[in-house]
């Protein structure tokens, strides 16, 4: 028995990777477009397969970050993480536009120690004491992840471009998407348009339907895709990218990931 | 008041100085809100404007809602007029203001709207939509558009009836 879970166990190692990469992560936000002079939403986070269904993870908010209007930072509040979704609450003070984030900037590490698989994931900062600087078969590989959303009261602002990892601009404003209507968004990768990549968009409600109807555009040489939203509705928008840009000497690749929610609302 | 007579009186001159005549083009829109048999009712939210083909312009007409809740708490609510929100509302410093009233009973009610009131005022020649949009709690939101060329030439009305949240909406425009 023993001589078969140590191969078994090889595998997952190597394949860790896209294991990790297996289930999805997303925050949703009570609300996206605020009235009135003060506002509170509150954003559930978790993981899991199934978009927006609370079934298998909370999602840790180690790096939770939210920019008001301004694009200050702003803390959350009344955070909690349960069995099977994390959740916070942000009081809306001014008019504009919050970016909600949690970007996680890691690394993961797979080698071997006395014949046996060793596998560490974690922050970049704890890599040179977690990790042997040498080791049979090592192999490191840094993580950038960002899973956001946008909540606007009052008037949209602009949004900051985001120059590390793999990020969206959209060409109308994240709170201005309405049934029917098409939106123009451009992947980037370290700030820079990011071509031929895939995005996948799955609407909300997969319970109450046998399929999952993902939307799936590839990125045009501008790295830009066109979307016309079918229905009104929570979406989930999904990207990933690998390169060689690391940020460490041990990784030899980084692989990115994107997602973020957007609501469009009816006509 | 002593605004309103002011402005008329302006209007009055100016139109003596260019020989217009006395009359003013004016746009009447009537607005019926319908009595609902429901257990709980609340009087809804209701949205008038004006926009351009392209929106590029936007005027509102009226805004009615619960201005007069202490710590403004009625603003909370007029994102639930969704399209006058996206297009109008939430595009001001300071959203209705100067055409907001109180909420309305159910029943039939006008608005008599000269050249010279805000939305009308130096308004380029061209054809236009008067939106109206209301939205109710714990109820339904029901949004109806209705074209309006103006200045008008002559004598003109449009009507549209909702199906839920608003009743009989009609527009009638004197030269």
């Amino acid at each position: 028995m023993k001589s078969l879970i140590a191969p078994l166990l090889l595998t997952l190692g190597l394949s860790a990777p896209f294991l990790a990469q297996a289930h999805d992560a997303w925050i949703l936000p009570s609300s996206t477009v605020l009235s009135g002079d003060e506002a509170w939403v509150t954003v559930d986070a978790a993981v899991g397969n199934d978009k927006f269904y609370f079934d298998h993870r909370p999602m840790a908010l180690n790096g939770l970050q939210i920019k008001d209007p301004a694009g200050k930072d702003i803390a959350a509040q009344n955070a909690f993480s349960g069995a099977v979704r994390s959740g916070f609450d942000i009081h809306l003070t001014t008019d504009g536009t919050y970016r909600i984030a949690v970007v996680n900037h890691g690394a993961m590490a797979t080698w071997k120690e006395d014949g046996k698989p060793r596998r560490w994931f974690g922050p970049l900062e704890n890599l040179a004491d977690k990790v042997p600087a040498r080791a049979e078969g090592l192999q490191v590989q840094e993580r950038l992840s960002r899973v956001e959303t946008f909540v606007t009261k009052g008037k949209p602002s602009q949004l900051d471009r985001i120059d590390r990892g793999l990020a969206l601009t959209p060409a109308a404003h994240p709170n201005d998407l309405v049934a029917g209507e098409k939106t123009g968004f451009t992947l980037t990768l370290d700030g820079k348009p990011l071509p031929d990549a895939e995005i996948e968009i799955v609407p909300e409600g997969s319970r109450y339907r046998d399929q999952l109807n993902a939307i799936t555009a590839k990125t045009d040489d501008k790295g830009s895709i066109q979307v016309t939203w079918p229905a009104a509705g929570r979406y989930w928008l999904h990207a990933q990218a690998s390169d060689t840009v690391t940020s460490v000497a041990q990784a030899d690749k980084r692989t990115l990931s994107y997602s973020a929610t957007l609501e469009v609302l009816p006509q | 008041m002593n605004r309103r007579l002011r402005t008329h009186t302006l209007a009055c001159m100016l139109a003596g100085l260019f020989g217009t005549g006395a009359q003013a083009a004016e746009l009447l829109v009537n607005v019926e809100i319908p009595r609902l048999d429901v257990a709980e009712y609340h009087r809804p939210y209701v949205a008038i404007w004006l926009e351009s083909q392209d929106r590029q312009t936007v005027r509102d007409v009226a805004v009615w809602y619960e201005r007069e809740k202490p710590k403004a708490e009625g603003q909370k609510w007029l994102k639930d007029l969704r399209q006058w929100w996206r297009i109008s509302g939430r595009n001001q410093d300071a959203p209705a203001d100067g055409v907001s009233g109180a909420t309305r009973a159910a029943g039939k009610h006008t608005l008599r709207l000269e050249d010279t009131a805000t939305a009308l005022k130096d308004l380029p020649p061209g054809h236009y939509t008067i939106a109206v949009e209301a939205a109710r709690e714990k109820g339904g939101r029901e949004l109806l558009r209705l074209p309006l060329k103006w200045p008008p030439q002559q004598p003109g009305a449009a009507t549209v009836t909702g199906s839920h949240e608003l009743g009989a909406v009609s527009l009638t425009t004197r030269p």
